[in-house]
């Protein structure tokens, strides 16, 4: 599938290379996006050093403990039950998200997948957590807001309800349509 | 926003002390975690190079500026402000790309107008989906087919109908 779109975006690029004639521009990016592909995998090595390092430390302290006690009703709600080490990696995944980590949370994530994958239901469970992480539930916009007040917005953070109430709703869309799509895995 | 910046450097103070305070080895298990997440970070990078290259032609041939034309007369009788289609199109698979596209839109449109408060909650309460997708399937053993996709597409065009709804509702 990622393969398709991948694949429907280079017919589109090269559509409209050969529609408005922008060649050169299409060709610098491929040339420079590996470069920059590089450059992120670099940028997130670093955060994914920082972060599943804290995360090792919080395990061993019990501090992850504690977190995925307050975490799991809303868990067993999503995914049904879990086993411990499932669910305290999907806790600790949903707190980097709900706080607005960026990249701290995807090494939380990944980690959760790891351990959804030996779950009783791994394809409806990974599923699930790849899309709560595709819909961003966040308590605060912090990027959108500082654009906002850098172009002279008035009050940059009036968007606040209007984005926890659609970022609830498409994820519980999300949610639903996986938890549709992959039924049969009872 | 300064509320927003404490919250790292505090979380990560509050780990490695609470670690402390439990005697646990700080020192040597926040290595042993960080050489993983390394690793991790490593395998992610094939993937990276295959699909930033082929969004970043994908943004660079304008190829989104010519869809957000065909699709606009359908988006203005859906009551979605047409100035945002764009960054509709490029929010799932660019993060940077999005960025990029509301600053350039807030340049145009004052950020406090109708349609650039529906951009700013569509901008934030949807993700880089595509990306995300292709980062998470990369640690996957099992491949998960076109159905993740489909349940993604269906939280992000939720997310796209009710900005301008939510919008209206809570700020008009």
């Amino acid at each position: 599938m990622l393969g398709i779109i991948l694949a429907v975006m280079l017919v589109l690029s090269a559509v409209a290379g050969f529609l408005g004639g922008g060649w050169e521009e299409i060709s610098d990016a491929a040339l420079g996006q590996c470069v920059k592909a590089v450059e992120l995998g670099i940028y997130l090595a670093g955060s994914m050093a920082l972060w599943c390092g804290l995360m090792r430390v919080a395990e061993r302290s019990g501090l992850t403990r504690i977190v995925s006690r307050a975490m799991s009703p809303l868990i067993r709600l999503i995914f049904g039950r879990l086993d411990a080490s499932s669910e305290k990696a999907v806790s600790l995944n949903l707190t980097a998200n709900l706080l607005g980590l960026g990249n701290a949370a995807t090494p939380t994530g990944i980690e959760a997948v790891r351990r959804l994958e030996k779950s009783s239901h791994p394809r409806r469970n990974t599923a699930l957590i790849t899309v709560i992480n595709t819909a961003s539930i966040q308590l605060i916009p912090v990027t959108v807001a500082a654009m906002r007040s850098a172009h002279g917005s008035a009050a940059p953070l009036e968007i606040l309800p209007a984005v926890l109430v659609t970022s609830l709703c498409s994820a519980a869309v999300g949610v639903i349509t996986a938890s549709i799509l992959f039924s049969e895995e009872k | 926003m300064t509320a927003a910046n404490m919250i790292v450097p505090l979380i990560i103070t509050f780990i490695l002390l609470f670690g402390l305070f439990r005697r646990t080895d700080v020192a040597g298990e926040f290595t042993t975690g960080a050489s993983e997440g390394l690793k991790t970070a490593a395998e992610l990078i094939p993937i990276l190079v295959l699909v930033m290259t082929a969004v970043g032609m994908f943004g660079a041939s304008g190829a989104s500026a010519h869809l957000a034309e065909w699709i606009s007369p359908l988006a203005e009788r859906l009551g979605f402000p047409p100035e945002c289609i764009e960054l509709a199109l490029i929010r799932p698979v660019s993060g940077s790309g999005a960025i990029a596209s509301l600053d350039e839109l807030y340049s145009r449109i004052s950020p406090d107008s109708f349609a650039g408060k529906t951009a700013a909650v569509l901008m934030s309460s949807t993700e880089t989906t595509f990306y995300t997708i292709a980062v998470y399937s990369a640690a996957m053993r099992k491949k998960l087919g076109s159905r993740v996709f489909i349940a993604a597409a269906a939280a992000d065009l939720t997310g796209f109908i009710l900005s301008p709804l939510m919008v209206r509702l809570f700020i008009r």
